[in-house]
């Protein structure tokens, strides 16, 4: 390459005026049968990303992402989890010596530990030696973090209620509600709709009214007597109206 | 005429040093599954940044959508899942993207580790993917809680307690993450919008050019 005195460039600017050839490496010489990156590996990265993409898709339309009902932070019942990847921090801290008083070993000392090691990696395993059965520490320590991993996802998996979970994030659509009908005038003269929602679907001081299974006669006893939380006398209309209610609110069946 | 195109640009910028770098350069045997089918263990890195390039792409596309406060979030996920044409196949690949990025990325991890391909003078190199191998992870937990559905806001209330329980700052962490020293609400899900979206994939691309360049410095390791 021409450098210092007589280099000629592009107009005033800095671009050398002489081309640089545009040919690719020989790789003849190179050990093996090394390949160039451009084009000849690319296009068999190429179908391996074709490939994996198929599965990929197939995948997303088979499953389609799931999502719950939007978040109540009052429902204090809901059993949370994360995704799957995090799991086995969150079984961790199930257990007695890693929660409670101890939960600083649970979610600070142990996670910090493993993945410190993990990402130190380089100058605690020191040796030149890469063989995985000439280093039987490093290779141990990973093998035997990899099967807490392994465990801890699975104790957590097959301790998690999936039944109860699907039932406690499902998302809810309230009944069409005849607004104008007799049974909600009366619930709305009676005040049910300011803990049980204009929706009947309940709320934080309520349970929902939808799909009780209730027998009109059951719930006349509530409306009157109470139930729980619920003090008694809340009713305050004919005996009549109360039927009314007490038919209106038995009919009501999620969609 | 693209040749003419390409002469056009060089002549001006001088690219052409720039083009053969990226393009020039080996690939060994001994990482070719075209020649060693058990090398296919080389190639979940490559699949990692496939992933990573999906993900960008459709949360790009996702974010066309979304609204990040409390009143709409889930509302417009739910529009974008039941309305919005292909929305179902964007938000899918988004939401299983994210778990296959963290299956590729930890295969590749397995791979180097039991390679023993860390070792000097590649050091540097593994710390890079460590760190990556976090912001992965912490670009998984701040993407869980903007649905704003139960899942998402009882598994955040968890992950910030675990933050939480680190001495000394735990507090601090706590509130610089929620927004609130008690309360998970409308501060907790504009601020995982902001780092799920600007903060970690801001540092995710810087990772990746270093981890990328330092590739090209050393090269692969060699075969066992």
């Amino acid at each position: 390459m021409h450098r210092g005195k007589g280099m000629k460039f592009v107009g005033d600017s800095r671009i050398p005026a002489e081309r640089k050839p545009n040919i690719p490496k020989d790789y003849s010489e190179y050990p093996g049968k090394t390949e160039a990156f451009w084009p000849n590996f690319l296009l068999k990265e190429w179908m391996v990303g074709a490939v994996f993409l198929v599965g990929y898709l197939c995948l997303t339309v088979a499953h389609p992402s799931p999502l719950e009902r939007v978040a109540d932070p009052t429902d204090a019942g809901y059993i949370p989890l994360p995704d799957w990847y995090f799991l086995f921090l969150y079984q961790l801290l199930k257990y007695t010596y890693a929660s409670g008083p101890y939960n600083v070993i649970g979610a600070f000392i142990i996670p910090g530990l493993a993945f410190g090691a993990l990402l130190l990696a380089p100058f605690i395993d020191r040796g030149p030696e890469r063989r995985p059965i000439k280093r039987p520490f490093a290779t141990g320590f990973m093998l035997l973090a990899l099967a807490s991993v392994v465990f801890l996802t699975w104790e957590s998996v097959v301790n998690h209620d999936w039944e109860a979970a699907k039932a406690q994030g499902q998302i809810v659509e309230g009944p069409e509600i005849d607004q104008n009908s007799e049974g909600f005038q009366i619930y709305q003269e009676n005040g049910c709709i300011n803990c049980h929602g204009e929706t009947l679907t309940g709320g934080a001081a309520a349970p929902s009214l939808v799909g009780t299974g209730l027998s009109p006669d059951e719930i006349k006893t509530i409306a009157v007597e109470g139930v729980g939380t619920m003090p008694p006398g809340q009713f305050k209309g004919t005996d009549e109206e109360l039927g009314k209610l007490a038919e209106f609110i038995s009919t009501l069946e999620a969609e | 005429m693209l040749n003419k195109i390409y002469d056009w640009v060089d002549e001006r910028l001088d690219i052409t040093p720039l083009w053969r770098d990226i393009a020039d350069h080996e690939v060994p045997e001994h990482v070719n599954p075209g020649h060693h089918f058990s090398a296919f263990v080389y190639c979940f890195g490559g699949l990692t940044f496939f992933v990573t390039v999906i993900q960008i792409l459709s949360g790009m596309f996702l974010t066309m959508y979304y609204v990040p406060d409390i009143k709409n979030a889930w509302e417009s996920v739910y529009y974008l899942q039941n309305e919005v044409a292909f929305g179902m196949i964007v938000r899918g690949m988004h939401h299983w993207g994210a778990s296959l990025v963290i299956v590729m990325i930890f295969l590749h991890t397995l791979r180097v580790f039991f390679q023993g391909a860390y070792k000097k003078p590649r050091e540097l190199n593994w710390m890079v993917g460590v760190l990556i191998f976090f912001v992965m992870l912490g670009l998984g937990f701040t993407g869980y809680l903007l649905p704003w559905d139960m899942k998402a806001l009882f598994a955040t209330k968890v992950g910030i307690e675990i933050a939480a329980a680190t001495p000394f700052i735990g507090e601090q962490l706590k509130t610089l993450l929620a927004g609130h020293p008690d309360i998970i609400g409308a501060q907790t899900l504009t601020r995982f919008f902001a780092i799920h979206v600007f903060f970690l994939p801001a540092a995710l691309l810087g990772l990746m050019a270093a981890h990328f360049i330092m590739i090209r410095r050393q090269g692969i390791s060699g075969p066992l």
